[in-house]
């Protein structure tokens, strides 16, 4: 297995259903390839990132929104009822 | 008084909602809006689509009322109609040509090695992003991804719906969002590199 298809079928790898046989291929190239291992750990460590960026708590969320758009959403609501 | 609980709260708000009741309208509304407005900004570059996003997500909603599951949660349940919403906006608005995934992906050499591998990263995401500046840039490199990984990107991994929902919602194979969360999330690896690594300026 070379580089370009440890990293082109890593999704594979990480879904976790391949068989024991590809599993070990996958395993026998990140044993001898440091690259590879700071690769994958660098993609999750994305995979985390990008997760991360958007569930902190301490960032100012839910969105402020308008009082103007409230008013269109309920005044959707009362038409929808009035049929 | 009788302790109230999220649970209690929200039966009483479909009760409300049931009946026709526009307080108990305006409670969902006020409730929720602000969290799914997030949603659809998300997808949604544009304010004015988010917004968009968002009433058709209401309208939806109201509309979708008598069918809500007893026993489910209604902010799950709002969430997956935002998410539709946003998704059928960014459908219905003209696409321009998208830049090819392919600038963001990593490269090889002739016999299948990266060219310029790179080093490790200096801290694990969990460090840096404990710093609102480091979220702050993950957003935007998320933002720079092309439209149809960057929606992959959402609805996986900070949306977390499942692969087999994403793939009903976009109409294409389980196999086609393995491929583009996988391409999606390698292109953000490639765009996070240059601020992540420890040899960083």
């Amino acid at each position: 297995m070379t580089c370009r298809e440890f990293i082109e079928f890593l999704w594979q790898y990480l879904s976790k259903d391949l068989s024991a046989d590809e599993r070990a291929q996958f395993e026998a190239h990140l044993a001898r390839c440091a690259p590879c291992v700071r690769y994958l750990k660098s993609y999750q460590e994305t995979i985390r990132a990008g997760k991360g960026s958007f569930t902190n708590l301490d960032d100012p969320v839910p969105a402020e929104v308008p009082e103007e758009l409230v008013y269109a959403i309920l005044l959707s609501w009362s038409k929808h009822e009035r049929r | 008084m009788k302790p109230s609980s999220p649970d209690s709260d929200e039966a009483a708000l479909l009760v409300g909602l049931r009946a026709g009741d526009q307080v108990a309208c305006e409670k969902l509304v006020r409730t929720y809006s602000g969290r799914l407005l997030a949603v659809t900004r998300r997808f949604l570059h544009n304010e004015d689509d988010a917004r968009d996003a968002l009433q058709d997500a209401f309208l939806s909603a109201f509309r979708a009322l008598p069918t809500f599951a007893e026993g489910s949660l209604l902010s799950t349940w709002l969430h997956r109609i935002a998410v539709n919403a946003a998704l059928m906006k960014l459908r219905t608005r003209r696409r321009r040509p998208e830049d090819p995934i392919e600038d963001l992906l990593p490269t090889f050499v002739e016999d299948g090695h990266r060219v310029n591998p790179g080093p490790d990263w200096k801290e694990p995401a969990e460090v840096v992003l404990q710093r609102q500046e480091t979220r702050v840039l993950v957003r935007e490199c998320i933002e720079r991804l092309p439209e149809t990984y960057r929606t992959v990107l959402l609805l996986r991994d900070i949306e977390e719906l499942d692969t087999e929902e994403v793939a009903r919602l976009l109409e294409v194979s389980p196999n086609a969002v393995k491929i583009r969360l996988h391409r999606a999330r390698q292109a953000l690896r490639e765009l996070l590199d240059p601020h992540f690594r420890e040899d960083r300026p």
